[in-house]
């Protein structure tokens, strides 16, 4: 792979080194620099000066020392064995550094992406003399107890199949040869991809199927699709991370990508340390078993974390053509943008809006239009789908600098974090007011179709309640509790309970952490039911204290807790508030 | 790269804290320089850029007195390392790493690069001993383990010295068999609350097992970027290679983000908010992330770090970033301080993030989680309806309000409020809570398991 033109370092400034004599080097080509071999990347060219962010901290590294090209832009290897790994933000196995490195992460250490003492077995899909053109399944690998990985033909490649066989061996192992306008292509189970280009769709579908997350604000008012986009903003401690983590245990994908990207260490480790133990509900599998990890952390080097994000997104696109869904976390969005603004500052660019670079608009946009419902390249109009979900870390909490904005122009969900509800302990603090989504309708349909026929009807009188408790709170906020009419001290309890004992979910309780979707409309429906019958009890002369303090309102509450294969408890708690309303009355 | 001649007399520029050297050769990024003053006196430096022959130089001590015909510069061919050695408890350094005691000087066992490198993600051991401070609001409420950063934000006129040595002189108790170390790394405090620290340390023997790191108000600004990185690297020393469990004080990191910005406007950058560096998110990662436990290895280290927000504004730059590295923050209130209330911690905004994996069965008790849910709820609901008392008048309060403001003003006096030296243990904390719940209808106590209500729920009160 390597050209093997040398060029000299001439300038270094934290992670931006400046060569000459790289002849022929092109935009984004990967190089190394200096003694130790450091990996950069060519991200500027201007009179025979090629700037390269690092990849490595550059300490010890100066003028006159080598800098060699290498040819080939940043690439990910792409074949079984990257589900289960955790990789930093340019695919170095991060496992397998611990285990011939030790603890700390040394400059120049080198593992290949994947591990090339497993072995896999692989089963043909084609046969010798069939044509086969990019995207094609060769044929398939079980790479885990759930995922099967299917061995494409490299895009872009196509000829007549002229040797396959099952053979098991590591991912260097040949699997076929192609006869491809004369030469033969010999194909292994292990491809590479320019991580900043996107592999490219026979189609891109508007995205209609629903993505269950099992959080119920989510999925009740807020709803994200399979290959949608979505955005968590919120200040520091707000719950993005959590919200992150849910999904990447709990949506319905076959794959999920979570890029840890400028965030904490010991959030990757969490994750290491529980997803094994936690167990897909589609399948009972451990959630491991579906999930790639890419760690680039605040402390790991800025120009890594700006590739890490690049790197996530192609291993991503990489399980879409399989014909998987696949959802993309990255946590956070703002540190990857930093990224880019301190290089940037470093090349000493015009800067834009709050020193970002000019271009950070069309790089988010660019990023997230790599989301989407595709039908893939190759045979049998296979169907895959990338969801993007990513944290934005405003500073300050400032909802009007430009990430967040630049973001919302092009994400179709928006749960925003709120501090007043992390700081009331009502998590996830995602502001009903203010949240959107703009899938709703695509839904709603689904929803009023698949759960119950009233999804949609309880749904939108759910959201009414409350928006009519943000007006009374108002008026209480004015003149006193007083003002109130005893309707709306009724609507006042319903829009609590809605808060409280639906919205509310603690993703640290075992019963709590999921619901599906049947439960979610149960238990609102529960609280709907209590309203209806209150408001009826009120004019059947009931009086409100009596309303508001029913004993079977404990139950209600409680009703979180019911296990799933269990709701049919659900029927006797409604008949229970229609029986205590009555006692009430006669 | 073998180097011959490796002292320059070409300074050709001096700015701010920064020397530009020309007609250098075979100098590094990062490395290490010695500046000579004629008369004799060596001041340090690090290089920060360099191109071609031109090296940027930041000195440690400041430019202060520096004639660019007068000095001679040594590069060192190597970054900034600092000698390590156990003998470095009970000793007090400055802020180059040079004894200032009375002390014997130090005999390396090794050195170690100040800079660190980053732990690798997948050899990390997730924080999950609870550390008990004998603090019911940090106890209870916001529970430190063991290789968590947890930091205290503050503002100038508050008490953080007090409760961060009340911490260190808590939360070191010795259990059999382990090994506790304090490292204390002060930048740009006064003498007097240096003082304070280093007497409280020695009063209670200490001392004996914290190494203490000190820049003065008066000291050199920019030797306050180095030395949290010394401080750091010798609490790794002590916890990875001498397996103790390490706290670290780093004091006050507002200092420390001053010394970054005036660097950074030397450079001549483009500033972010507030004329801080747009990278200061970055850099003081560099210095927190340093805190954590490592697979296979017994010891571990903690940080508390102290910052004073400028006119008490928790959006400020440093506060700001601090929250979005750390995990959590407890924050000291001036009201509370104002009423007269030790500790006071504004129990509504602090948090711990790591505290779920640190409480409950084994580790506190089994009722852990739900009391601080509890507490949190009611207290937020109290303070809420006085508030609202504040515009309205008691008679906008419907009862239950009233009960949750009785409530609130009662939490304040007896668990928020404690002594200097009260050491609690989480037990107490406990009881207290659940005296305090008490006040309550048992049906307004929504976030705990009924069977825990059953068991510990104080039976006179209700
Ligand atoms: N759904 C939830 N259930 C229970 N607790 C939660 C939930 N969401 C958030 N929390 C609490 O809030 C804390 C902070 O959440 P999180 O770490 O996700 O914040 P963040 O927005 O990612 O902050 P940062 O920007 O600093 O990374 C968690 O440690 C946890 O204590
Ligand atoms: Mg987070």
């Amino acid at each position: 792979m390597m050209d093997g033109t040398s060029g000299q370092v001439i300038k270094v400034s934290g992670p931006l080194v400046v060569a000459k004599g790289l002849a022929g080097a092109r935009m984004y080509e990967m190089v190394r620099v200096g003694d130790l071999g450091l990996f950069g990347e060519i991200i500027e060219i201007r009179g025979g000066e090629y700037s390269i962010q690092t990849y490595e901290e550059t300490e010890g590294i100066g003028p006159g020392q080598p800098v060699v090209r290498t040819g080939e832009p940043l690439s990910v290897e792409l074949g079984p064995g990257l589900i289960r790994s955790i990789y930093d933000g340019i695919q170095r196995p991060l496992d397998a550094l611990a285990r011939d490195f030790g603890e700390y992460i040394v400059r120049g250490a080198r593992r290949p992406a994947l591990d090339r003492t497993r072995q896999w077995d692989f089963i043909p899909s084609v046969h010798v003399g069939d044509l086969v053109t990019g995207g094609d399944i060769l044929g398939t690998v079980q790479e885990t107890a759930i995922i099967v990985h299917k061995i494409m033909m490299p895009p872009g490649r196509s000829g007549i199949v002229k040797r396959i066989s099952p053979v098991t061996g590591d991912v260097d192992t040949e699997v076929a040869v192609i006869e491809e306008k004369g030469s033969l292509l010999s194909v292994t189970m292990v491809q590479r991809w320019p991580v900043r280009d996107p592999r490219p769709v026979k189609r891109k579908m508007p995205p209609v199927q629903t993505m269950v997350t099992g959080q119920r604000i989510i999925d009740m008012f807020f709803p994200i699709v399979k290959g949608g986009t979505a955005c968590v903003p919120g200040p520091f401690g707000s719950g993005k991370t959590v919200v992150q983590h849910q999904l990447a245990k709990w949506a319905d994908a076959q794959i999920v990508v979570y890029v840890g990207c400028g965030e904490r260490g010991n959030e990757m480790t969490d994750v290491l340390m529980e997803f094994p133990h936690l167990k897909d509900p589609a399948t009972g599998e451990p959630l491991m078993e579906r999930t790639v990890l890419l760690a680039n952390t605040s402390n790991m080097p800025v120009a890594a974390r700006e590739a890490s994000v690049f790197t996530g997104i192609a291993i991503a696109e990489y399980f879409r053509d399989m014909g998987y869904s696949v959802a993309l976390m990255a946590d956070s969005t703002s540190r990857w943008a930093e990224a880019m603004r301190e290089i940037s500052g470093r090349l000493e660019e015009m800067p834009g809006e709050e020193g970002y670079p000019a271009y950070l608009g069309s790089r988010i946009a660019g990023f997230y239009e790599r989301a989407g419902s595709v039908v893939c390249i190759g045979a049998n109009d296979r169907r895959g789908a990338v969801s993007i979900i990513g944290a934005v870390s405003p500073p300050g909490g400032d909802l009007s600098e430009p990430v967040v904005q630049t973001t919302l122009r092009v994400v179709k969900v928006y749960w925003g974090l709120d501090d007043k509800l992390a700081f009331a302990r009502h998590f996830p603090a995602v502001n009903w007011l203010s949240s959107y989504s703009l899938y709703q309708d695509t839904v709603d349909e689904d929803a009023d179709k698949t759960v119950d026929t009233m999804w949609s009807v309880n749904r939108k009188r759910a959201m009414s309640i409350l928006q009519k408790e943000a007006e009374l709170d108002e008026l209480v906020r004015l003149v006193g509790v007083d003002s109130l009419t005893t309707e709306d001290r009724l609507l006042m309890q319903a829009a609590r309970m809605i808060r409280e004992d639906f919205l509310h979910q603690n993703a640290f309780d075992d019963r709590d952490t999921y619901t599906s979707p049947r439960k979610q409309f149960l238990m609102l429906n529960l609280i709907l039911r209590y309203y209806d019958e209150i408001r009826t009890g009120l004019s059947d002369g009931a009086t409100l204290e009596a309303l508001l303090n029913l004993n079977v309102i404990e139950e209600i509450v409680q009703a979180k807790l019911i296990p799933e294969d269990q709701l049919e408890q659900f029927d006797a708690i409604e008949r229970d508030i229609t029986n205590s309303i009555r006692a009430l009355v006669w | 790269m073998q180097n011959i001649m490796r002292e320059y007399k070409t300074v050709r520029e001096i700015a701010g804290p920064l020397m530009l050297v020309d007609d250098v050769e075979g100098v590094t990024y990062g490395e290490l320089a010695d500046i000579k003053l004629d008369d004799g006196t060596i001041r340090r430096g690090r290089v920060l850029e360099v191109h071609g022959n031109k090296a940027m130089v930041q000195v440690f001590e400041g430019t202060r007195g520096l004639s660019p015909g007068d000095v001679r510069v040594k590069f060192l061919a190597k970054g900034m390392e600092l000698g390590m050695s156990i003998d470095m408890l009970g000793r007090v350094f400055d802020g180059s790493g040079q004894p200032i005691d009375d002390g014997p000087p130090i005999i390396p066992e090794k050195y170690l690069n100040v800079n660190g490198n980053q732990i690798n993600p997948y050899a990390r051991d997730y924080p999950n001993e609870f550390i008990q401070t004998g603090i019911s609001t940090i106890d209870l409420l916001n529970t430190l383990v063991r290789g968590q950063k947890l930091p205290l934000f503050s503002a100038s006129g508050l008490p953080h010295s007090r409760i961060a040595a009340q911490i260190a002189r808590q939360a070191t108790v010795l259990k059999t068999g382990e090994k506790f170390a304090v490292v204390f790394a002060a930048m740009g405090i006064t003498f007097e609350e240096s003082e304070f620290f280093i007497a409280d340390f020695k009063k209670t023997g200490a001392i004996e097992r914290s190494v203490l790191f000190i820049n003065l108000a008066d000291d050199p600004p920019i030797e306050r970027l180095a030395l949290p990185r010394m401080a750091l690297t010798t609490a790794e020393f002590l916890a990875f290679e001498k397996d103790m469990h390490v706290l670290v004080i780093l004091t006050d990191i507002t200092n420390y983000c001053e010394a970054l910005r005036e660097i950074s406007a030397a450079r001549k950058e483009v500033p972010g908010r507030r004329g801080y560096p747009g990278y200061l998110y970055t850099d003081l990662s560099t210095i927190y992330e340093r805190a954590g436990r490592i697979k296979g290895k017994k010891g571990s280290i903690t940080q508390i770090p102290v910052l004073t927000m400028p006119e008490d504004d928790k959006t400020h730059p440093i506060p700001d970033l601090t929250g979005y590295i750390t995990e959590g923050q407890i924050i000291i209130l001036r009201p509370l301080h104002t009423q007269g209330i030790y500790p006071p911690v504004d129990v509504l905004p602090s948090l711990s993030r790591l505290k779920d994996k640190g409480i409950g069965v084994g580790k506190t008790r089994e009722d852990h989680a739900d009391v601080m849910n509890q507490l949190y709820s009611a207290y937020a609901h109290g303070k809420n309806a006085r508030e609202l008392a504040v515009v309205l008048g008691e008679s906008a309060l419907t009862d239950e309000d009233i009960l949750f403001v009785k409530f609130s003003d009662a939490f304040e006096d007896k668990f928020i409020r404690q002594g200097e030296y009260e050491n609690r243990t989480i037990e107490e904390s406990l009881h207290i809570g659940w005296q305090l719940l008490g006040m309550l209808p048992t049906r307004l106590l929504k976030r705990i398991r009924n069977e825990f209500i059953e068991k510990y729920y104080p039976q006179s009160s209700n």
